[in-house]
C-alpha cells in the first residue's frame, strides 16, 4: 500500500465538486528532476498518512517564473505569473504549500502584486504545523543521535526569515543538530540561486557549492539536511566531488521524516 | 578691543558652511537624477529602523570587534562635538569657555570628552593597524586600491589629529589656569590631558597662550575641513546612514519588485479584446526603458545607497561569488554607481545644468556583464550591510536591461528561458508530463 500514492489534482476534485484545504505546488524540480521527485513523493507520503486534504495542479502547473525573473526577464516572469494566478484563482485556491523555497518566495511575495494572494507556506512549516496539531507523530527511530547539519536555503532563510521550522523538525527526530560556522542569517549560498542553476559559473577559483560543502563537511555530519531541491542538487554534487558520498547523505527534511515514519 | 579674530572666525565659518551647503545641494541634485520610487509607506517602521540601525548601530556589532570600536568612535564624535557649540560661541563673541558657569556639570562634560577622545584615539590606532598592518582581507580587495585606500586612511589621520589637538588645547588651557593667566577661567576637568602637562612644564604664559590658541584654531579649522571633506569621501555615511536606513527595504529580502511597465504590457497581451495591431496613440509616451544601463535608470534610493556606502566590504566578504574568486563584488557595484553618478554630476556642472552625452554609462564602462551574471541573488550582501544598502537591487535592474533591452543573457540562460516559454519548465520537458512522477516507482 505504501507505494500507492494518492495525488488528486485540482481538476479532479473540482469535477467532483470538492475543494482541498491546500494546494501542493510541486514546482519544476519536484516534477521533473529525478532527485527532487523523491522529495515530492516523500512529502506526499506524509500528507497521505496524515490524511491531509490536498491536491496538485498536475499538468496545469507551470514554472512560477522565478529563474526568468532572476535572470532579468520580467516579461517572461509576469507571463508565467499571470497564467498561474489565473489557474489558481479559478480553483479558488486559498492556501499553498511547496517544497521549493524559490516557488515559495515567488508565490508568497511576488504574486500578490499581480492578483494572486494566497497563504503560502514552505513544506517544513507545514510539517511542523502537522506535528503541533497532532496530525503527525515523529520519533527519531533510525535518526536518533545522528549528526545532522542543516543548510539554510537563501530563499527560505534570509529571503523570508524561516530558520526555525526545519531545525525544529530535525530536533524532533532526536538527531544531533550541528550548525555550520555560517548558518541562519549568515548561511552561505549553495550557488544555485539567481538562475545560476541553469548556467556555467563565471570564472573563479572554485565553485560555490564546493565551498559550501566544505563548510558542511567541517561539522562531520552523517547527513546534510536541506529544504530546497536546488540546494539538494548542489550539495549532492559537492559531496560527490569530495568523494564522501558513502559517508554523508544529502537529504530533504521531508525525506528524513518519511523515513523516520517508515513510509 | 581687538575684533580681528572674531571677524576672521566668522569668515572662516561662513565660507566653510557655505561651501558645504553648495555640495549638499549638488548631492541632492545628483540623487534626484534617479527615478521616483514610493517610499512613503510604514513611517513608524521606518523611524524604528533608523533608530535601531543607524542610531543604535545594531548591525555593526554583528562583527563584535569592529562593531565595538566603531561605537566608541561614533559615540566619541557625536558627544565631543557638543564642545564645538562652545567653540563656535567663543570664536564669534571672543568669550572663553562660555559654558564654564555650569560648574560641576561643565567639569563633568569636559572630563568625559577627554576620556572619549582618548578612547577614540585608541580605537583609531587599532583601525589603522587592521587596515595597514594586519591587512584584513576585505580592506585590500582590488576595488580598494588607490583613492579608496587613501580615503580610508586620511579619515583615520584626520580623526587622530582632531582628538590630539583637542587634548593639547585642554592641556595648555589647564596649565594657564593653574598659572592664573588672565582670561583663562578656572573650569573643566582634565583627566587625560593632564598627562600632557609635563610637556608644557616651564613654558611662559605667553608661549602657552600661543600653544593654546594654535591648538584651538587648528582644531576648529580641522573640524570644518573635515565637514567639507565628507562629500568627497566614504565618510559621508556619518550623515547619510540616517536617511538611508529610513528608506531601506522593508519588504522580505526575497521580494523583487514587479516592473509596472511590464505589467501593463503583459495585461495588454493577455487581454483578448486588445487589438494587437493597433497603432500606438499619437501622444503615447515613449516606451519606457526596461532595467538600468546608467545611473539615471536607477531609482533615487539606489543612488542614495551609493553615496551612503562606507566601503567597509562586509557585503563583499559575505558574497559567495566573491568568496569563490569571481569578479563580482557588491561593494564595487556601489562604488561604481557613486563614481558614475559623480561623473554625471560633474558633466552637468560643466554644461550649465544639463547632461551632455559622454559616450559612457554605468554598464560596461564601470560594471561588466561578467560581474552581473555571477550573482546568485542570495541576499548575503543585503543582510551584511550595516546601513541597509541593497546592492542586489542594482544588479537585478542591470540584468533586466541586459535581457530585455539587449537580449544579452548567457546562452545557457537563453535556453532555460526558451524552455519556460515553450513548456513551462526551465528544462526541456513537456508540460503534459508534469504529473508522471506520481506513477513512477
Ligand atoms: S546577492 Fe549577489 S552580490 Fe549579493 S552576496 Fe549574493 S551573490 Fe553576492
Ligand atoms: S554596501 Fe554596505 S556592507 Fe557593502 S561596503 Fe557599502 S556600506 Fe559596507
Amino acid at each position: 500500500m505504501s507505494n500507492e500514492l494518492k495525488v488528486p489534482t485540482m481538476a479532479e476534485l473540482f469535477a467532483a465538486g470538492k475543494q482541498p484545504e491546500v494546494l501542493f505546488w510541486v514546482g519544476c524540480a519536484g516534477s521533473f528532476d529525478d532527485r527532487a521527485k523523491k522529495i515530492t513523493k516523500a512529502f506526499v507520503k506524509i500528507l497521505n498518512k496524515a490524511n491531509v486534504s490536498f491536491a496538485v495542479l498536475g499538468t496545469e502547473e507551470s514554472c512560477t517564473g522565478d529563474p526568468a525573473k532572476r535572470s532579468g526577464n520580467e516579461f517572461l516572469f509576469q507571463m508565467q505569473a499571470v497564467t498561474n494566478i489565473e489557474v489558481m484563482n479559478s480553483y479558488g485556491v486559498k492556501k499553498v504549500v511547496t517544497a521549493c523555497p524559490h516557488c515559495f518566495n515567488t508565490i508568497k511575495n511576488e504574486y500578490p502584486g499581480l492578483g494572486g494572494t494566497y497563504e503560502v507556506v514552505h513544506h517544513t512549516q507545514f510539517l511542523k504545523q502537522l506535528l503541533e496539531d497532532g496530525k503527525m507523530s515523529l520519533e527519531g527511530g533510525s535518526y536518533k543521535g545522528k549528526r545532522i547539519t542543516y543548510h539554510d536555503p537563501c530563499y527560505l532563510g534570509r529571503a523570508n526569515n524561516v530558520y526555525e521550522a526545519p531545525r525544529e523538525l530535525i530536533r524532533k527526530l532526536d538527531a544531533e543538530l550541528v550548525e555550520m560556522k555560517n548558518c541562519k542569517k549568515k548561511g552561505l549560498c549553495c550557488g544555485a540561486g539567481g538562475a545560476q542553476m541553469f548556467k556555467e559559473p563565471e570564472e573563479g577559483t572554485m565553485d560555490v557549492n564546493i565551498k559550501r560543502t566544505e563548510e558542511a563537511l567541517d561539522t562531520k555530519p552523517e547527513i546534510i539536511a536541506a529544504g530546497c531541491p536546488f540546494c539538494n542538487t548542489m550539495m549532492t554534487d559537492g559531496v560527490k566531488n569530495k568523494e564522501k558520498e558513502s559517508d554523508v547523505a544529502v537529504m530533504d527534511i521531508a525525506e528524513l521524516i518519511a523515513n523516520a515514519q517508515d513510509l | 578691543m581687538n575684533y580681528i579674530p572674531n571677524i576672521l572666525f566668522l569668515i572662516i565659518l561662513v565660507l566653510s558652511i557655505g561651501f558645504f551647503a553648495a555640495n549638499v545641494k549638488k548631492l541632492f541634485r545628483n540623487i534626484n537624477l534617479g527615478k521616483d520610487v514610493d517610499v512613503s509607506d510604514n513611517k513608524s517602521q521606518r523611524w524604528k529602523n533608523m533608530a535601531k540601525i543607524a542610531l543604535g548601530q545594531t548591525k555593526m556589532v554583528v562583527r563584535p570587534i569592529a562593531g565595538f570600536l566603531h561605537i566608541i568612535v561614533y559615540v566619541g564624535f557625536v558627544i565631543i562635538n557638543i564642545e564645538v557649540v562652545e567653540i563656535i560661541i567663543d570664536g564669534l563673541f571672543g568669550t572663553h569657555r562660555v559654558f564654564a558657569p555650569l560648574g560641576a556639570a561643565y567639569n563633568f562634560l569636559i572630563g568625559s570628552f577627554e576620556i572619549l577622545a582618548a578612547l577614540v584615539i585608541i580605537a583609531i590606532v587599532i583601525f589603522w593597524i587592521r587596515r595597514n598592518i594586519v591587512r584584513i582581507q576585505r580592506f585590500i580587495k582590488s576595488e580598494m586600491k588607490g583613492w579608496p585606500k587613501t580615503d580610508a586612511n586620511l579619515i583615520l589621520y584626520f580623526e587622530v589629529i582632531l582628538m590630539t589637538l583637542f587634548l593639547v588645547m585642554n592641556a595648555a588651557d589647564n596649565q594657564l589656569q593653574q598659572l592664573g593667566a588672565d582670561h583663562y577661567v578656572k573650569a573643566g576637568a582634565f583627566p587625560v590631558s593632564s598627562f600632557l602637562l609635563p610637556l608644557l612644564d616651564g613654558m611662559s604664559i605667553s608661549s602657552l597662550i600661543i600653544v593654546e590658541r594654535v591648538a584651538w584654531w587648528l582644531h576648529i579649522i580641522g573640524i570644518l575641513c573635515f565637514l567639507n571633506y565628507l562629500y568627497y569621501s566614504k565618510h559621508l555615511h556619518i550623515l547619510l546612514a540616517f536617511p538611508n536606513t529610513y528608506y531601506g527595504k522593508l519588504k522580505p529580502k526575497g521580494e523583487l519588485d514587479n516592473l509596472e511597465a511590464v505589467t501593463n504590457e503583459v495585461k495588454l497581451m493577455m487581454d483578448p479584446d486588445a487589438d494587437p495591431y493597433a497603432a500606438p496613440a499619437e501622444d503615447a509616451p515613449e516606451p519606457e526603458k526596461f532595467g538600468a544601463s546608467d545611473v539615471s535608470d536607477l531609482n533615487w534610493v539606489q543612488l542614495l545607497n551609493a553615496y551612503t556606502c562606507t566601503e567597509c566590504g562586509r557585503c563583499t566578504s559575505e558574497c559567495p561569488a566573491n568568496q569563490t574568486g569571481k569578479k563580482l563584488s557588491p561593494r564595487k557595484i556601489m562604488m561604481d554607481t557613486r563614481d558614475r553618478l559623480e561623473e554625471v554630476g560633474k558633466n552637468i556642472d560643466a554644461n550649465k545644468g544639463s547632461f551632455v552625452a559622454d559616450g559612457k554609462q554605468l554598464l560596461g564602462d564601470y560594471i561588466t556583464n561578467e560581474e552581473l551574471w555571477a550573482c546568485t541573488s542570495c541576499n548575503a550582501c543585503v543582510e551584511a550591510c550595516p546601513i541597509s544598502i541593497d546592492p542586489l537591487s542594482i544588479i537585478m535592474d542591470m540584468r533586466r536591461y541586459l535581457v530585455m533591452e539587449e537580449s544579452a543573457a548567457p546562452s545557457d540562460l537563453n535556453n532555460m528561458m526558451g524552455n519556460i516559454e515553450n513548456n513551462g519548465a526551465p528544462w526541456p520537458f513537456n508540460q503534459m508530463d508534469r504529473l508522471n512522477w506520481k506513477n513512477e516507482s
